[in-house]
């Protein structure tokens, strides 16, 4: 039998630390809601509405897994882990995307993604990622329908009651007009073209990399800045550490410039690969998941390298123009083994665990 | 602290910073204790084998008269640590959390307080080391940092081994306590001479005593004390959690590393505790044997906190009332909050390791609910020893005991920092203990199963052995007989051929 708290005495420490898992995860949304609220202005209703659907979706398949096994629901609902699995799944599709996108990504993510594996902290793959790539694989064309950007109070911005018809799909034709392409799709649609980079991202219906990010694409990838200031925040209250970001980020920036610098016209530049996209995204909210990712600085310096170079590879060379979810989930699978391999040095021994030599 | 030593101040990459909650309590002057009525003086305060009664129920002692005698080779005598009558020799709850009884001598005092007749050293420095040694360990001495590990023993260890340095620990980074940084404040003096002292008994060169930067009053106070000597320097540390333990304080102030199975003295160090440099101070240059000590009383649930001079034995209920409960305590600790026990009640007796005795409110005594670990690795960047504690629980929870001690369960020091810092509340130092406990229950389950086995063989080996030597004695008296036999037949009848056949036979 494996002693708790509450039977017997009660053990040392007598004392724990500020930090609780919902603080965790309360911190995290916060830091996520400054970049969520900037996408709900830029691509209006339609966006808010799939948000939602998409954390209830989430929220319900946690506490229906939850109720199917008779555990209790409430406490670990109020943990809010499936309610940021929402949040970050809402933030990687195309804002417009129709409800089911969210209701089978948001219970796929919390039943398959997490809580068959046996809930939170069990799981191997990133549960959003998960969910994200399997409706990517499933239903390529309406996850790859980007809208431009229509910000909420401008002329033919869909109101709240248009915003729901667009999102349950009884609005359809009437704003196809507003399909566009995120900047890596348009780029490789073009070089798939013959055209080059230097000619395609010149001409004038190009996607711009507005530092704010009025352009096509998910929630998530359009405000990476906004995205870095949260991870930034998050950084600060020492919620996440340096070294998966810097890493994944760095590898990301390292072949980028090392390509674009060999051949500009084939290769986008290392500004377009850090700001469009969902880099930001990934390197510090989703490839820094504490389940599925390494527990030692090495480990996570690994991991994030790892991340880089894969997203640069995909994105680059793979059959999507995006690649952070599919990097992100193939380390996800190696990190039982980095975590083997990249082992803390125990004191007083080496790094294979026989002590050290006496050495007077 | 200069300007540079702020700016440059780096901690060390392991271990927490909790809430320190030292103040009020570590500046309230040092208060006495009033005699209490009685005292109930355990046989057992330190490692090794409990020490045995020499006196009879009903005996007057005095103040500092031997009571319990050392038993073995790690043992320590028990002093009597007022005057009165000896009115019992029995068990008492002993403070510890199972709440056992332990065998105990209760003293009624007689309120005089008159010392026994002492032997004070004017110059201890001309005496030989192994005297010192001796002295201490008669005074009943033991690290009162809180591993109670009789001092002496250490002593003759560390100048068997040829320790040249002595880290004098003056750390105290365990939360609330602050006995150690009063006997700095206020006997900086007996400290440096006790130090200077034990420096001599172990034959160390130099000494080192590190204190955690949050006591700079404590510094302040040890350095003028230690100025005339050029041998011993005061040397401040981070404060950071747990820097008091020998292995961190070792390491953050030489840079060496204890091999895992190897002891410090082995690496040239040895590590004693301010306080008991006091008490060697006492012993030697007063002839006053360990009977009283500094305790800190602190926890919310305490009008009055502060440090309290107090005589070993004293119940912690006189304590408390001393220092002021308001309401009811929720729980008391013996210890510091990160390590320290939890007593049963408040009739229990304080020993010599005793350095708090921590009265919480129920906000302090508050147990979150544990959750499931989410694999945050707060836990591995906390621990001291480069542990992996998610990885040792989650073998541990799946009774997979061998698994975690092939991450490292045996160096885990129990400290605390990922418990504390756990935001699932995991009980991990619990798993840790429970492990630990299994493992060696184990152990010696099978040893003594392969000594069973051992003597079950042995016992079939002889038997049969017993079985094959009878029938080999039965068969040559037999063979004796019947040549004997043969022989008397031989001489009655002259039949020589048919002697000689068989014995060709038994050649062949
Ligand atoms: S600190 Fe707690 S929740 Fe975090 S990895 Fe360690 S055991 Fe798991
Ligand atoms: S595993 Fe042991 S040594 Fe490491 S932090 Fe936890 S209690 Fe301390």
């Amino acid at each position: 039998m494996i002693p708790t708290r509450h039977a017997g005495p009660v053990a040392a420490p007598h004392a724990a630390s500020a930090g609780t898992v919902p603080r965790v995860m309360l911190w995290v949304s916060a830091a996520l809601l400054p970049a969520t609220l900037f996408g709900f202005w830029l691509y209006g209703w339609p966006a808010v509405h799939l948000w939602w659907v998409t954390t209830g979706s989430a929220i319900l398949g946690e506490a229906f897994c939850l109720r199917l096994m008779q555990k209790p629901v409430a406490p670990v609902l109020r943990d809010g882990s499936a309610l940021l699995t929402g949040w970050l799944l809402a933030l990687s599709l195309p804002p417009w995307a129709p409800w089911w996108a969210g209701v089978i990504g948001g219970l796929f993510a919390t039943v398959i993604g997490k809580q068959v594996f046996g809930g939170l902290g069990q799981n191997l793959f990133n549960p959003a990622m998960v969910a994200r790539v399997m409706l990517l694989i499933s239903f390529p064309v309406p996850m790859t329908l980007w809208t431009a950007p229509l910000p909420m109070l401008s002329a033919n911005a869909p109101g709240f009651v248009d915003g729901l018809r667009i999102t349950f799909g009884t609005l359809p034709a009437t704003f196809d007009a507003m399909s566009s392409a995120t900047l890596f799709g348009y780029a490789r649609s073009e070089l798939s073209r013959g055209v080059d980079l230097l000619q395609s991202l010149a001409a004038t219906q190009a996607p711009t990399i507005s530092l704010l990010g009025e352009r096509a694409g998910s929630l998530g990838e359009t405000s990476s800045l906004l995205i870095a200031a949260g991870g930034l925040l998050l950084l600060g209250l020492r919620i996440i550490t340096w070294h998966i970001p810097f890493a994944m980020l760095a590898t990301i920036a390292l072949f980028a410039s090392l390509m674009h610098g060999i051949d500009p016209a084939r290769y986008l530049s290392v500004g377009i690969h850090l700001l469009s996209g969902a880099a930001m995204l990934g390197a510090f909210f989703i490839a820094t998941d504490y389940v599925t990712s390494p527990n030692t600085a090495v480990g996570q310096l690994v991991f994030g390298a790892g991340v880089g170079f894969l997203t640069y590879v995909i994105r680059t060379w793979g059959g999507y123009p995006e690649g952070v979810a599919f990097a992100v989930l193939l380390m996800n699978a190696l990190t039982p083994v980095i975590d083997r391999y990249t082992r803390p040095r125990i004191y007083g021994r080496d790094r294979r665990g026989a002590p050290l030599e006496i050495d007077p | 602290m200069g300007i540079f030593e702020k700016i440059f101040r780096h901690h060390p990459p392991w271990g927490v910073h909790p809430d320190d909650h030292k103040l009020p309590a570590a500046n309230a002057p040092l208060r006495s204790l009033p005699l209490p009525a009685l005292l109930y003086v355990p046989m057992q305060q330190h490692v090794g084998s409990p020490a045995r009664p020499v006196v009879l129920v009903g005996q007057h002692v005095l103040k500092g008269q031997l009571i319990a005698e050392a038993q073995g080779n790690v043992s320590a005598p028990v002093h009597a640590p007022t005057s009165g009558r000896i009115s019992a020799i029995g068990e008492v709850t002993a403070p510890h959390p199972s709440g056992l009884a332990q065998l105990a001598i209760t003293i009624a005092a007689d309120g005089a307080d008159t010392w026994c007749e002492r032997l004070p050293v004017d110059d201890p420095f001309a005496l030989a080391p192994e005297e010192i040694a001796r002295r201490t360990a008669a005074a009943g001495v033991v690290g009162l940092g809180g591993a109670t590990f009789p001092a002496a023993v250490k002593f003759n260890l560390g100048r068997r081994l040829k320790v040249n340095t002595l880290i004098v620990n003056g750390g105290e980074c365990e939360p609330y306590l602050s006995s150690d940084d009063r006997i700095m404040r206020d006997r900086a003096a007996e400290v440096v001479d006790g130090l200077r002292i034990v420096m001599y008994a172990i034959g160390a060169r130099e000494a080192l005593v590190g204190i955690e930067d949050n006591k700079p009053q404590a510094i302040a106070a040890m350095r003028v004390a230690a100025a005339a000597f050029g041998n011993v320097q005061v040397r401040p540390v981070p404060a950071r959690y747990p820097m008091g333990s020998d292995k961190q304080l070792i390491q953050t102030l030489t840079g060496k590393e204890v091999p895992a199975d190897a002891r410090a003295a082995e690496v040239g160090v040895l590590v004693h505790n301010v306080s008991t440099c006091a008490a060697v101070h006492r012993a030697l240059r007063r002839g006053e044997p360990l009977v009283e000590r500094i305790v800190t009383l602190n926890g919310g649930a305490l009008t009055r906190p502060g440090n309290l001079l107090a005589p070993i034995g004293t119940p912690v209920v006189d304590l408390l009332r001393f220092a002021g409960v308001s309401g009811r305590p929720a729980r008391l600790v013996l210890g510091g909050p990160m390590m320290g026990i939890v007593l049963p009640h408040a009739r229990v007796p304080i020993v010599k390791g005793a350095s708090g005795i921590l009265a919480f409110d129920a906000a302090e005594a508050h147990v979150a609910e544990a959750g499931p670990c989410i694999r945050c690795g707060s836990c591995t960047r906390a621990c001291p020893m480069g542990l992996l504690p998610l990885e040792m629980a989650s073998r541990i929870g799946a009774d997979d005991l061998a698994g975690a001690a092939g991450f490292g369960l045996s160096d885990c020091i129990g400290c605390g920092c990922c418990a504390y810092v756990c935001p699932s509340h995991i009980p991990l130092v619990q798993y840790f203990s429970y492990a630990k406990g299994e493992l060696s229950a184990r152990e010696r389950s099978k040893l003594r199963n392969d000594a069973t086995r051992r003597l079950a063989e042995e016992r079939v080996a002889r038997l049969e052995r017993e079985a094959r030597e009878k029938a080999a004695a039965a068969a040559r008296r037999k063979a004796e007989r019947d040549a004997a036999k043969a022989a008397a037949g031989a001489a009655a009848r002259p039949l020589p051929v048919r002697i000689v056949k068989p014995a060709s036979e038994a050649a062949t």
